[in-house]
């Protein structure tokens, strides 16, 4: 990945990245730090809270969590890239991830992605949808394989999705 | 309790005794159906005493490893040294989600559990690791962790007893590598999930180097359950021919099946009773065609080897297989095979941490083999590759991620071994159609 990432829009992501770690974030972040030996530890908690304000991990947000635990930029990068849930772009307002894994896709799955393509009209995986609302992505188990299938839109999970529920679905989305 | 069906009257209800009530969910219905109760006496009690009625019960690791739960507290001793626990709530084996519902209807369950097993080990300090995509457990875990610290069950003085309880959830970030005991302690120091080169244990050097004790959700919760009613009960509650594996154990059932959930039934049940009777067999009008007991690292079972298996460790390892952490995965008799275990490998090419070749290069070769065979460009010697493959994968790396790509592909070949050669077409194979046949037609 390079750091230079560029925002779908076009926009360069190295805009003017305001702090989030000040008040209550910086508060939060002290109170996590006595939880741990180390300041390391608090990496991926920090790495959350930048994400939930900003909603994604950019290059500058990077650069300022390593600040704040006292990291270098490159290690803070390593880490980001290991974990599959922090967003290194930008994404659509409405992040809709399908387990497609073998203990769902012997329950259709596959069907339930293609449903969720067409009806969000992103067509292809990962791209964000023309009017920005939504992104589509297949996801490894969700730990919910006996309500197949499993569909999380950003931090809500919808259990037994099927291809007829999608359309529904996707409409109840604002 | 199998939500969201019903109890079946077959089950055993221990763990899963409160699943569906929402009442147990607070710190006032937790406490109003016996909670915090062994925990009160566990504090007050000597952690040596404790380690010795987990181990009499015979309980043993739900997490997938099987490991005796006192033997392994009993590794911890009072040297003098910061302990830690870890609780492992990663849950990303395919086929498993016991834990989830765990912390969904009884997350005090979980946090008296911790502090429990906290004191047994000698530690201060228990980190409950989830995995990030656990959003709704992650916040009930959250608030029964707040509710108890509110109401001095944990904290500087625990419950009175003049003894530090810390519990802290770590929320995780995707990655399935992070379930496994040492990659978990690194994700949770702030490092890449990649595990360690073992020696040293984690009894000896764990999480921050210190000596840590790391344990399934399942397991500290069934731990409450053995120091209440006693080692002799927890026994009773399994089958008495087999002293090995004993009390109760939650499985989770999905796939091609009438009544997937959770459903918890002693140690030794059977198979068949379990999957035709309590899970209600294959969905209407279809059939089993294969099964995978243990989550989707352990091998493949045909119905006919199921049948007379039972549901324990030993029993599922004569049958062939393994319990693992017990994720039953159920393919009827319109599943196409060669997909569906392609789309198993891809899952683990695509959790591989990548520091073992053998497990990098391993799990996307199987996979790019797998695939095409699923999609009709395989050859028969793809069939020997893939074997040879596997054998390389196996026993040869820092963790069992690389044995566990391989297992389902070995017992898949062998048991469904002319679904795969179906797919090859007949002029790619080592025995070719002699081209007259063509010219004399
Ligand atoms: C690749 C891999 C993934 C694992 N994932 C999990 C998991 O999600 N949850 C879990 O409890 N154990 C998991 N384990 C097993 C743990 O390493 C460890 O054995 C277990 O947490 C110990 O707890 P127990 O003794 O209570 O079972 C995994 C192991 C491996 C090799
Ligand atoms: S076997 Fe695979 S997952 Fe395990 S340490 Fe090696 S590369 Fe990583
Ligand atoms: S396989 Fe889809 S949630 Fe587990």
């Amino acid at each position: 990945m390079s750091l230079h990432a560029i925002a779908p829009d076009g926009q360069d992501a190295h805009e003017a990245h305001a702090p989030v770690f000040v008040g209550a974030r910086r508060t939060e972040l002290d109170e996590l730090l006595t939880r741990y030996p180390t300041k390391m530890a608090a990496l991926l908690p920090a790495l959350w809270m930048l994400q939930e304000d900003r909603g994604w991990v950019s290059p500058a947000g990077m650069n300022e969590v390593a600040s704040v635990l006292e990291l270098t930029p490159a290690y803070v990068q390593g880490v980001v890239t290991f974990y599959t849930m922090y967003h290194l772009h930008p994404v659509g307002k409405h992040f809709v991830q399908v387990c497609t894994t073998t203990p769902c896709n012997v329950c259709g799955a596959e069907d339930v992605v293609n449903a969720f393509l067409r009806e969000t009209k992103c067509g292809e995986l990962g791209v964000t949808s023309a009017d920005g609302r939504f992104t589509v992505v297949e996801v490894e188990c969700l730990g919910a394989c006996g309500f197949a299938t499993p569909v999380m839109v950003n931090d809500a999970l919808v259990e037994c999705v099927s291809v007829d529920s999608v359309q529904d679905l996707v409409a109840g989305l604002d | 309790m199998g939500y969201p069906h019903l109890s079946h009257g077959r089950e055993t209800p221990v763990i899963s005794k409160y699943f569906g009530d929402a009442e147990a969910r607070t710190l006032a219905g937790w406490q109003a159906r016996g909670g915090y109760e062994v925990l009160r006496q566990a504090l007050a009690t000597d952690p040596v005493d404790v380690q010795n009625v987990v181990k009499d019960s015979g309980l043993r690791g739900r997490g997938g490893a099987g490991f005796p739960t006192g033997v392994k507290w009993s590794f911890m001793k009072p040297d003098g040294k910061t302990h830690y626990l870890c609780i492992n709530a990663d849950e990303s084996e395919p086929g498993t989600f016991k834990d989830r519902e765990i912390m969904r209807w009884t997350p005090h369950q979980l946090v008296e559990g911790a502090a429990v097993a906290a004191h047994a080990i000698y530690a201060e300090t228990a980190y409950i690791y989830i995995r990030g995509e656990y959003t709704e457990p992650i916040a009930r875990v959250r608030e029964a962790v707040r509710e108890a610290y509110a109401a001095g069950i944990l904290g500087a003085n625990a419950m009175g007893s003049g003894k530090r309880v810390d519990v802290h959830v770590h929320k995780g970030a995707g990655a399935y590598i992070c379930g496994e005991e040492t990659a978990l302690m690194n994700s949770l120091e702030g490092r890449r999930g990649n595990p360690r080169i073992k020696p040293p244990f984690p009894a000896v050097a764990g999480l921050f180097a210190q000596p840590t004790t790391i344990n399934n959700v399942e397991t500290v919760c069934a731990a409450i359950h053995v120091l209440r009613n006693g080692a002799d009960w927890y026994k009773s509650l399994s089958s008495p021919s087999n002293p090995k594996s004993t009390g109760t154990k939650l499985f989770s059932v999905c796939g091609n099946v009438a009544r997937p959930g959770n459903y918890e039934v002693g140690m030794g049940f059977s198979m068949k009773e379990f999957l035709w009777d309590v899970c209600g067999g294959p969905p209407p009008g279809r059939s089993f065609k294969a099964i995978i007991p243990g989550g989707s690292s352990v091998p493949i079972l045909t119905p006919e080897e199921c049948e007379g298996a039972v549901m324990d460790y030993e029993g599922i390892q004569a049958a062939g297989s393994l319990l693992g952490s017990g994720g039953v995965i159920c393919f009827d008799d319109t599943q196409d095979m060669v997909r569906q275990i392609a789309r198993l490998a891809r899952f683990y090419a695509h959790e591989s941490c990548a520091q073992c070749t053998q497990c990098r290069e391993g799990t996307a070769w199987t996979t790019k083999i797998l695939e095409r065979i699923r999609d009709g460009q395989g050859t028969m010697k793809d069939l020997d590759t893939l074997l040879e493959i596997a054998d390389n994968m196996t026993g040869k790396t820092i963790c069992v991620l690389s044995d566990s790509c391989a297992t389902p592909v070995v017992s898949g070949l062998k048991k469904f071994r002319h679904e795969f050669e179906a797919k090859i077409p007949k002029n790619r194979s080592s025995v070719m159609v002699p081209s007259f046949t063509t010219a004399a037609a």
